[in-house]
């Protein structure tokens, strides 16, 4: 015995060392017709461990004090060595990390991702989901430029529109009547560690419950039906390492060009990634002519403005976010991926994914009486996807699903 | 305030609309440019930097445009002997905001926050409008509280009021000199230039460097692809 094999085996005996690595990956078998679309959740972890460790080096030099902070990341720009690249890591991972997992729940919808017996991955995803608005909002508080200070005020004051409780509420949230030092003490604290922690534990919470179960496909179809009889491998399934780790290998590759590519020649993005207004100190006498959240929060914020009624604008916001936690009993469809389903089931997803896109692109403008009233047909049209999905997804003409992957 | 900032929700933000009609200037930025970020320097440092603080910025920043730091300590500070110290100013802001309506903004990230064409429009279109407290308007920010601190370059020019029925859509305004200044019209539009271009290179000193290093991880992840995709390939050549 080597002395390696030897070390193995004395850390096995008391850790679970070897068999956790058959578990999550030399014996993790997951389905071998993964295609595109299967490279958002490793690019999601990848994201999330560069948030981060950019993240812990940004902690070393920023200061969350109302009288610093703004001069404090052009002191990261400026006087810390490299540091204008791990801000820029970090303030294009922030919104990277939206586009991956975007992408990443459109694969869930796209494939029935979500259906039984995976609804307890949604559920945490979507909690994750939550997280991670709540971990983007607080962190783009801490530059603590115009955008920062008029976004959160805007933000944290529509809890005041929450009948009798609503105004406590929001001086509790900001622990001041405007924010201020104390907001931004706070957020601080929440975004460099309270949500961090939270958003590790359930990355695991969703991970676990994933390799229980097994992963999805393309083709919506169980490769657990199908197992060698001597092995007990299903016959469809590959072992995640080699063959996703060297694959996932490429996929980040290529992520990293797009992702380099946008923090070297273009880390503003034309505005979409760091607002021209926040490159102006927060000033809580000067209310910034248009005030926008950042791309990622814009499909919800254009169904708040969409709908007449402040409070009731409030509920639908929120309505838009968690009632996408039942989607798993929402669907009624006898199949899960889009490969067998209809095409009135084709038609409705894809325009859902028109409004809300749509909405994204609304949220970000000026609203005017037209386009407030083409929010409103795409809020519409986001809510039927869900609230008529059982009716649809049941009337809907499916194909066979086949009994092995297609490849 | 609760119901004010609710209000901006709902509200269209008509002010959004008019600043997207500004007509600007395409200022003439080239980071690559020494003398031009060294002339544009000369002119922050004189006439700038005495109302507007460049707090994030050193004086020995300026090594990266080529200056020495006795060039730097002979010919660009006024307020202080330490070179590695920052661009701040005396002024009291509460003075400032007495003076101007709001304290003069830092210019550290200026060129971020408004763009260089903006600037450099800015910077050109100021007129002679006795309504004003300062005797001086401008038509890329209207009734703004800076006086036109560069007139004894350009001179005094007046607004030509449009003729009726041609309105803004023509694009730019027109202005006719009545008084000249020390510069030609052509001097000072250089010299406006290379101020822009100065603060465009100080809202983010680190651009060019950031640039060049782009090219190469963007050159190192395409080799890395290569042998990525090779190594994919071979792994997954039994997977049928």
């Amino acid at each position: 015995m080597s002395t390696m094999q030897k070390l193995v085996g004395w850390i096995d005996d008391r850790f679970p060392l070897t068999s956790n690595w058959k578990t999550h990956l030399s014996e993790y078998y997951a389905p071998k017709n993964f295609n595109f679309w299967y490279f958002f959740g490793s690019l999601a972890l990848l994201v999330l461990v560069l948030q981060i460790v950019t993240g812990i080096f940004l902690t070393m030099n920023y200061k969350p004090d109302a009288a610093l902070a703004f001069l404090s990341v052009e002191y990261i720009m400026r006087d810390v060595e490299w540091g204008w690249l791990i801000r820029y890591m970090h303030s294009t991972g922030a919104s990277m990390f939206f586009v991956v997992v975007y992408l990443h729940m459109f694969r869930g919808l796209m494939y029935g991702s979500y259906r039984k017996p995976r609804e307890l991955i949604w559920i945490f995803g979507m909690f994750l989901y939550l997280a991670l608005m709540a971990e983007a909002f607080m962190g783009y508080l801490l530059p603590w430029g115009q955008m920062s200070y008029w976004g959160a005020q805007v933000i944290i004051s529509l809890f005041g529109a929450i009948p009798v409780v609503g105004d406590a509420l929001s001086t509790w949230i900001r622990g001041d009547y405007v924010v201020s030092d104390a907001t931004l003490n706070r957020f601080f604290a929440f975004h460099v560690i309270a949500l961090p922690l939270v958003l590790v534990g359930l990355v695991a919470a969703h991970i676990i419950a994933l390799h229980e179960v097994g992963s999805n496909n393309p083709d919506g179809i169980e490769i657990k039906k199908h197992k060698d009889p001597v092995t007990h491998i299903p016959l469809d399934g590959i072992p995640f390492h080699p063959y996703y780790t060297v694959k996932d290998i490429m996929g980040v590759v290529v992520f990293l060009m797009v992702f380099t590519a946008i923090l070297f020649f273009a880390p503003e993005l034309g505005g979409w990634f760091l607002e021209p207004d926040n490159f102006i100190p927060a000033n809580n006498l000067k209310t910034p002519e248009h005030i926008v959240p950042l791309w990622y929060f814009t499909p919800f914020y254009a169904i708040l403005r969409a709908v007449p009624d402040k409070f009731l604008g409030v509920v639908a916001m929120g309505a838009a976010v968690v009632i996408m936690f039942f989607l798993p009993w929402l669907d009624r469809s006898k199949v899960k991926s889009i490969r067998y389903r209809g095409n009135l089931y084709k038609t409705i997803l894809t325009m859902f994914i028109i409004s809300f896109i749509g909405l994204g692109y609304l949220g970000t403008q000026a609203p005017t009486a037209v386009t407030t009233n083409i929010a409103r047909v795409l809020s519409i049209i986001y809510f039927a996807f869900f609230l008529l999905m059982p009716w649809y997804t049941k009337m809907d003409k499916t194909k066979p699903e086949p009994e092995r992957v297609t490849g | 305030m609760k119901k004010f900032l609710l209000a901006l929700l709902f509200v269209p933000l008509t002010a959004f609309a008019s600043e997207g009609g500004v007509h600007l200037d395409t200022a003439p930025v080239n980071l690559n440019d020494y003398g031009s970020l060294q002339r544009g320097a000369r002119i922050f440092t004189n006439y700038c930097l005495s109302c507007h603080s460049a707090a994030a910025m050193r004086y020995s920043r300026m090594e990266d445009i080529g200056l020495t730091k006795d060039q730097i300590k002979n010919n660009l500070m006024f307020a202080t002997d330490q070179v590695g110290n920052t661009m701040t100013i005396s002024m009291n802001p509460d003075n400032a905001k007495l003076w101007f309506g709001a304290p003069p903004p830092d210019l550290s990230v200026e060129a971020r926050a408004r763009t260089p064409d903006w600037l450099y429009t800015y910077l050109r279109s100021f007129y002679r409008d006795d309504s004003r407290p300062t005797g001086w308007n401008n038509t890329v920010f209207e009734k703004v509280g800076m006086p036109h601190v560069l007139w004894s370059l350009q001179g005094i020019q007046h607004l030509k009021e449009p003729a009726a029925g041609e309105h803004a859509e023509s694009g730019a305004p027109e202005f006719t000199l009545v008084k000249p200044g020390k510069m030609s019209p052509a001097e000072y539009n250089a010299m406006v230039g290379d101020l822009v271009n100065y603060l465009t290179w100080m809202s983010e000193p680190a651009k060019t460097t950031r640039q060049e290093l782009g090219i190469v991880v963007l050159l190192f992840l395409g080799v890395f692809f290569i042998l990525a995709y090779y190594l994919k390939k071979e792994f997954w050549k039994d997977i049928h």
